[in-house]
């Protein structure tokens, strides 16, 4: 079973502590700008109350960012603990934004912190709202280097394979920081966690005016964090368009694996809503093709014609390749470059990829020998075949596809909350201006079952560009497998039941301690 | 200019590596509570004092592993994929810590304020203990095989592994690095006392905290000497720049220092530092023993960080075959990389500048428990 392998456990225990630090991250990234915002209210205005405010939503900001904070360093030390491999071949470029992340924005974070939360009485009022402000600019910051070094493992740039040091180095800073996934990346995730942070200001907020409790308090808050929530989620959903548009270009199993795209036809439609075909599956592919081939891939499903072509190139009869197709290859493509290109089969990247592998292991053989034609004919024959290194890896063509539908599903189950969250907020803000928030229970209610939406949301955002990219940890360049360390799988299995414990008992304190502070509300 | 950058990082990453053993007087800290930090007032005024910085120490933690992995990914991989078990430790050790102070004094906090007293007991006895553990194998090397090549092996391509099944675990039973391991916990105790005494403004504590530094305060010198002859007299492994091969060398340590001479000095100016500020809290009111003794305890141990890899010596050995060993020349980042990562470095200084104006902002008098019972202040 694949999940008790060393593999398998490996990236059980990533996904584990990702989505585990997933839960918090989010929340204070949105919270703190909110808070700052509330703070610039209590120091322009003067009145207390704003400050009373700023100060119950710190509460749940400092419970929430303690926990973000342990389980941070969690996934640091993973990449060597459980993906060593990982570590060398590719740490001369994934190394860097995580050393910026700590001197850049961890330090200003909670060096500022302690004066958030410490330095009501010893700094300047200004002092205290400039260092409000440089937390939660730290926050954005260090979530901007952690998606750097992400958007570069899904699109990797600026970089050159070093056959010396039989490992990948950069060549280019700026291609890395500021390539156009990072970005996307950063604005789309960046902006979610502002949705995250409204969307609980409103939920909290709504429970206080269900129990006819801090009224001001309440509505106060929901008008800051519904616009606040509402305008980043116009952002949110525009980004969402480019990380389409990139995810074609790179990463198209990923995209075939969102949709559930098994032949494609150019005009290739998106499906709005749909159920897929649990007989319909990869594992049935290899064993039982006939069987397979006659079944359809989803049971039912309401698309909008040529629209997937529409989402990722602007043209109505572009082709977007299904899973099989990318897997038999022959179709044409537009590269990143604009260069038109005819796709290769998968087993065809695989023997050219095990090719550029035995050129580098022949390299190496001829630098020993001091043999420099052989060291030159070998060169070229892996940079020839370099692009495909990663397929080198791969044992069976199928073997590229990803979790079909656990990315199709969660990509529905964000788009559709996305979508939800636009009329939720927009009702928000319009119920409040009209004072119509208190007599309105059912959107009251509505608000506090929003709250566990929203992470769901948060969290199928993240199986989406996660699970969806399997099996690469570089795309194209190094699969997971290739990436895991040499370690016993029962000490991997033992660290993941250890993390499990250990998450379950920290959630479970956190939640407690959360409900209680919001019990006591604002006053206490 | 990438043997300069190899240097350059080297120095960054043993710098850094000197400031957490510094900070790490959170955790010495830590180790009080239950100690001479007993009732509830103490322990609260302990846990508070300690909770304004021990955020900093964590943050520098992390930098240090961010540093290194930028810097020397191949030892981020060997290390941490190999001696696993030992990494692990460390990193639950600290895990547990970083709730503990939010959650510790909050109703409805599921575990007792107790179980998070412990935790922070257990984050600043064994997590010193075992960081101490993992900076000794910077002397004494690891049961580790490396291999670059491995990559192009498709059925196996770990680069690096431990060859024993202890994964890390077995460094803790080298005398040296335990030795190590017990004089750094016992830095970081001291320094926790010294800031108790500095920082808080409880007299019961303080007058325990000042009988305590005579037994930590000499035990930490008596180890911290006793580690230095052992370093001293420690066979270690000279790498040669030209062709990578790597051989023994009988006092390697004791040598670096003298040929190199200005660690030799750092470190005379460390001990010398460090004595003041012990005899300074022994003897006097101990006003800027901590510091005193702080910036000694950050002198030291840059020296020894930097005898470790400076003058062509082998900072990871494999005990399994030398010529595995890792040095800065087989471990580091690409030249671009170094250089870009040297562009980043010159923002240390504006970094060290708002780290240092706001703990002064925050520690201008001591810490009564009336101030963090004021309604304004955000309590432990």
């Amino acid at each position: 079973m694949f999940l008790a392998s060393l593999l398998g456990l490996s990236r059980l225990q990533f996904a584990l502590t990702a989505m585990f630090h997933w839960i918090f991250v989010p929340l204070t990234i949105g919270l703190g700008i909110i808070i700052a915002i509330m703070e610039t209210y209590y120091v322009r205005t003067g009145n207390e109350f704003w400050k009373r405010t700023t100060k119950f939503w710190m509460k749940i900001f400092a419970i929430n960012f303690a926990i973000g904070v342990a389980t941070g360093i969690i996934l640091e030390f993973q990449f060597g603990t459980n993906w060593s491999n990982y570590s060398w071949f590719v740490g001369d470029i994934f190394g860097a934004p995580l050393a910026i992340e700590g001197i850049f924005a961890f330090f200003l974070e909670t060096t500022f912190f302690a004066i958030m939360f410490f330095g009501w009485n010893k700094v300047s009022k200004n002092v205290h709202l400039l260092s409000t402000w440089l937390v939660a600019i730290g926050t954005i910051l260090s979530a901007l280097w952690i998606l750097v070094a992400n958007a570069w493992m899904q699109y990797p740039v600026g970089m050159e394979f070093n056959p010396d040091t039989a490992r990948n180095e950069m060549v280019d800073f700026w291609a890395v920081a500021l390539s156009p996934v990072a970005l996307n990346k950063f604005i789309h995730t960046v902006s979610n966690c502002f949705v995250h942070g409204g969307v609980v200001v409103v939920g909290i907020s709504s429970w206080y005016l269900l129990r006819k409790r801090e009224e001001e308090f309440a509505r106060k808050s929901i008008r800051i964090a519904a616009v606040f929530g509402l305008i980043s989620l116009v952002v949110l959903i525009w980004s969402g368009d480019g990380s389409a548009y990139h995810v074609a270009k790179k990463q198209p199993m990923k995209l075939a694996a969102m949709e559930g795209l098994y032949i494609s036809k150019p005009g290739t439609p998106i499906v709005a809503f749909g159920i897929l075909n649990p007989n319909k599956t990869i594992a049935r592919l290899e064993s039982d093709s006939l069987g397979y081939a006659l079944e359809k891939p989803y049971l039912f499903n309401i698309s909008i014609p040529q629209g997937l072509s529409l989402l990722v190139d602007r043209k109505l009869n572009t082709f977007v390749p299904g899973i099989e197709d990318i897997i038999q290859g022959g179709y044409t493509y537009v590269d990143e470059l604009g260069n038109e290109k005819v796709a290769l089969p998968v087993r065809e990247r695989m023997k050219r990829g095990k090719i550029a592998i035995d050129a580098l292991a022949l390299y190496h053989k001829a630098k020993d020998a001091s043999d420099e034609e052989g060291k030159a004919l070998a060169l070229g024959e892996l940079k020839e075949n370099f692009s495909h290194f990663g397929y080198g890896f791969i044992e069976k063509p199928t073997d590229i596809v990803p979790n079909v539908p656990l990315t199709f599903y969660a990509f529905r189950i964000m788009v559709i909350l996305g979508g939800f969250f636009i009329a939720f907020l927009g009702l928000a803000i319009y119920l409040e201006r009209r004072a119509l928030l208190s007599r309105n229970r059912w959107f009251l209610y509505l608000s506090i079952v929003s709250i566990p939406l929203v992470y769901i949301c948060t969290q199928a955002g993240w199986i989406v560009a996660e699970v969806g990219r399997q099996p690469w940890t570089i795309q194209d360049l190094l699969t997971t497998g290739a990436s895991v360390s040499g370690v016993s799988t029962s000490s991997v299995a033992t660290t993941t039941i250890m993390f499990f414990v250990l998450f379950s008992v920290l959630l479970a304190a956190e939640l407690a301690i959360l409900f209680k502070v919001i019990k006591k509300g604002p006053s206490a | 200019m990438l043997y300069f950058l190899q240097h350059y990082w080297w120095l960054l990453v043993s710098l850094l590596g000197a400031i957490l053993v510094f900070l790490m007087f959170v955790q010495g800290g830590q180790s009080l509570l239950f100690g001479i930090a007993k009732n509830n007032d103490e322990k609260t005024l302990l846990i508070n004092a300690l909770g304004h910085k021990w955020e900093l120490t964590f943050t520098t933690l992390v930098t240090f592993g961010g540093a290194i992995f930028a810097s020397f990914p191949l030892y981020y991989s060997t290390s941490f994929g190999g001696a696993y078990w030992l990494w692990m430790a460390i990193l639950f050790l600290f895990v547990i810590q970083a709730v503990s102070f939010e959650y510790r004094g909050k109703a409805g906090n599921l575990l007792g304020a107790k179980s998070y007293e412990t935790f922070l007991f257990l984050n600043g006895l064994l997590g010193t203990i075992l960081i101490g553990v993992a900076v000794g194998t910077f002397f004494t090397g690891g049961s580790f095989v490396m291999n670059k090549m491995s990559i192009t092996n498709i059925a196996n391509p770990v680069i690096s592994h431990w060859t024993n099944g202890w994964h890390g675990l077995d460094a803790i039973a080298v005398p040296f690095n335990l030795l190590m391991g017990i004089v750094v916990y016992l830095a970081a105790r001291t320094l926790g006392l010294l800031y108790v005494i500095k920082q808080i403004d409880l007299d019961s504590l303080v007058k325990k905290a000042k009988v305590q530094i005579k037994v930590t305060g000499v035990a930490f010198v008596l180890g911290f000497v006793a580690l230095l002859a052992a370093l001293f007299t420690m066979t270690g492994y000279s790498v040669s720049p030209e062709n990578g091969l790597i051989s023994p060398v009988r006092y390697k340590y004791f040598f670096n220092m003298v040929e190199l001479i200005w660690p030799a000095i750092m470190l005379v100016t460390g001990v010398v530092l460090v004595l003041a500020g012990i005899g300074t809290a022994l003897f006097f009111k101990g006003k800027n023993s901590f510091f005193l003794t702080g910036g000694g305890v950050v002198l030291a141990v840059w020296s020894i960080l930097i005898c470790a890899a400076f003058n062509n010596t082998a900072f990871f050995v494999s005990n399994i075959d030398i010529q595995q060993s890792l040095t800065l020349y087989n471990s580091s980042s690409s030249e671009f990389t170094l250089k870009v990562m040297a562009y980043v470095s010159l923002f240390i200084p504006f970094v060290l500048g708002y780290v240092i104006f706001v703990w002064r902002s925050l520690t201008k008098t001591k810490m009564s428990n009336e101030d963090i019972s004021l309604p304004d202040s955000h309590k432990y």
